[in-house]
């Protein structure tokens, strides 16, 4: 797939001195779902700032379909749509009124059919005429969204689109996001809540400090780092591992109590019913068990606290 | 060039005077009618003829100047300054619009208020005084040349304010004097020497004193020398705006 969005080199340093970021390189996949991890202060939002043209970078380059941001800012704004963090709305304004606002603004003319389409697939329809000040904060990242994406963009960034958002609407969000994506819009999208990368993401990116620690497919990513722990709780500790059973991938905790195996949940064997007869046959008891997956949380929170 | 972005600026702008009707147009409107009954009509009728015209009829266009200026710098510092403070202003910058067609449209709708303003002015006054307007064609160019450097001027200020405070301070403390001491009641001939050479650095001065001499063709200075100043202070405006956008002051940090 040929790349959307090409960063390279990016830097910010804001006039506090503050460097935001410390020469970003990356690319966008046409088509993909990207999910761009970060803890707090990571540059996610100076990152997605610049490329939109909220903020002014202080080097390198960035270009959208080609189209450099600030040589050929009017083609590369056309083709992006930007759903930011915080709820900026017109509060006086209606809903139907500040969505036809948003397509102007960026050049369209006005198409009452797709401005409905998009009201109705947001559930926003019988809300059109309501002033945005009467709506609640779920309803207004609708309208967040619905005025991104009222110039059919072809780039969507979601900056924390489900911060603050109740279950229902998530699932909501994420249908449309979906459809989106099979409609052949590339997104971008932040967020805190790492499942919903795992769920929603064909590539994940983790960002700290204003640098680009990792890039990689996240299924490439959950195999790699994805490795599961079976946890035995014993009923006697044991003071040393049984000779016995030093042919499993077996440790014993420290503190002597638990047994941990570790297993590879893609291979075709993965040893758990062996290594648990050798330890009936061991003689060794237990009273509970439990097992783990590492999940995006734990590569995540693992690459960050490495590098800090 | 963006035409539907202009447009859709001036709309959303022009549909918040609509929503603000009694503010934006009722008040000043009132506001004025105060100063023909009170100067005009009470004071004014005490007052002797100011070079060969009725006092009541004298300050008309220095009224309207008055409202022009401060409704216009008010306008357009308010219509940019409220995106800045909700953050909406996001949406701007991020759509494919130049700083010059963003200025139009804030700039434009701004102007377009003033203008209908000052002819409602107008159209009042003449409840109050009978009015002859010598020129105009020269009345209509001072009225659209002060509205749009006025709301230039505005639209600098919402820019540059950080606050609601000093979004007021420029139309209050600056422009409000500059047009009461630049002729809104009198003429500057009447000062002593000293003072109409310091009045003189008052560019309000030769707003009102051009727009005058459209009504009755009495001028402080010469009409040349006006419409100069007037398209100076544009053109003053009209760079100060064009290196905000150039620079991305206060707007793109």
């Amino acid at each position: 797939m040929p790349n959307i969005i090409s960063i390279k080199n990016l830097s910010k340093t804001y006039a506090s001195g503050f460097r935001a970021l410390k020469g970003i390189n990356l690319d966008i996949k046409r088509g993909e779902i990207f999910a761009l991890l970060g803890p707090n202060g990571a540059g996610k939002t100076t990152l997605i700032g610049i490329t939109c043209g909220i903020l002014q970078p202080t080097g390198g380059s960035v270009t959208v379909d080609g189209h450099d941001i600030i040589n050929d800012f009017r083609a590369a704004r056309s083709l992006i749509g930007l759903v930011p963090q915080e709820l900026h709305t017109d509060a006086f304004e209606s809903v139907w009124a500040t969505v036809n606002f948003s397509r102007g603004l960026f050049n369209k003319p006005k198409n009452p059919a797709y401005v409905e389409k998009i009201l109705r697939s947001l559930s926003l329809w019988d809300k059109k005429d309501s002033r945005i000040m009467t709506l609640s904060g779920g309803m207004k990242r609708r309208v967040l969204i619905a005025k991104a994406l009222s110039h059919e963009p072809q780039v969507l960034f979601l900056d924390e689109p489900t911060a603050g958002v109740d279950v229902e609407l998530r699932k909501d969000m994420w249908q449309v996001v979906r459809e989106l994506r099979d409609a052949g819009v590339t997104i971008i999208l932040t967020t805190h809540y790492i499942e919903e990368a795992q769920d929603m993401a064909d590539r994940v990116g983790i960002i700290n400090k204003g640098e680009i620690i990792l890039v990689e497919e996240k299924a490439e990513l959950m195999h790699k780092l994805g490795k599961k722990h079976l946890t035995l709780y014993l009923q006697q500790k044991l003071d040393v591992l049984p000779p016995a059973l030093a042919a499993h991938a077996l440790t014993l905790s420290p503190d002597g109590t638990e047994l941990i195996f570790s297993y590879d949940t893609q291979a075709e064997r993965t040893g758990v019913t062996r290594m648990l007869a050798a330890v009936g046959d061991a003689g060794i008891r237990f009273k509970d068990l439990q097992t783990q997956q590492s999940s995006l949380e734990d590569i995540f929170v693992g690459l960050v606290s490495d590098r800090s | 060039m963006n035409f539907r972005a202009i447009q859709a600026i001036y709309y959303f702008e022009m549909s918040r005077t609509a929503r603000t009707i009694w503010q934006s147009i009722v008040s000043p409107v009132l506001s004025t009618s105060l100063y023909f009954v009170v100067f005009g009509a009470a004071i004014g009728s005490r007052i002797t003829e100011i070079e060969g015209i009725a006092y009541g009829a004298f300050i008309v266009p220095g009224l309207i100047m008055l409202t022009l200026l401060t409704q216009s710098t008010m306008n357009a510092s308010f219509g940019i300054y409220f995106p800045r403070f909700t953050g909406t202003i996001y949406e701007i910058l991020s759509a494919p619009i130049s700083g010059i067609e963003i200025a139009c449209g804030y700039v434009g709708a701004a102007a377009t208020k003033s203008i209908i303003l000052g002819l409602i002015i107008l159209a009042t006054s003449w409840i109050f005084v009978p009015l002859h307007i010598a020129h105009p064609f020269w009345m209509l160019t001072y009225l659209v040349l002060t509205a749009v450097t006025f709301s230039l001027l505005g639209f600098i200020i919402g820019i540059w304010a950080e606050g609601f405070e000093q979004l007021q301070i420029i139309p209050l403390l600056i422009i409000t004097p500059l047009t009461f001491l630049g002729g809104t009641f009198y003429s500057i001939g009447v000062l002593p020497p000293f003072w109409q050479k310091i009045a003189l650095f008052n560019p309000v001065v030769y707003l009102i004193s051009g727009f005058r001499w459209s009504f009755f063709e009495v001028a402080d200075v010469g009409h040349g020398i006006s419409i100069a100043m007037t398209l100076l202070f544009l053109v003053i405006c009209l760079a100060a705006v064009w290196w905000i956008f150039r620079t991305g002051y206060k707007l793109k940090k």
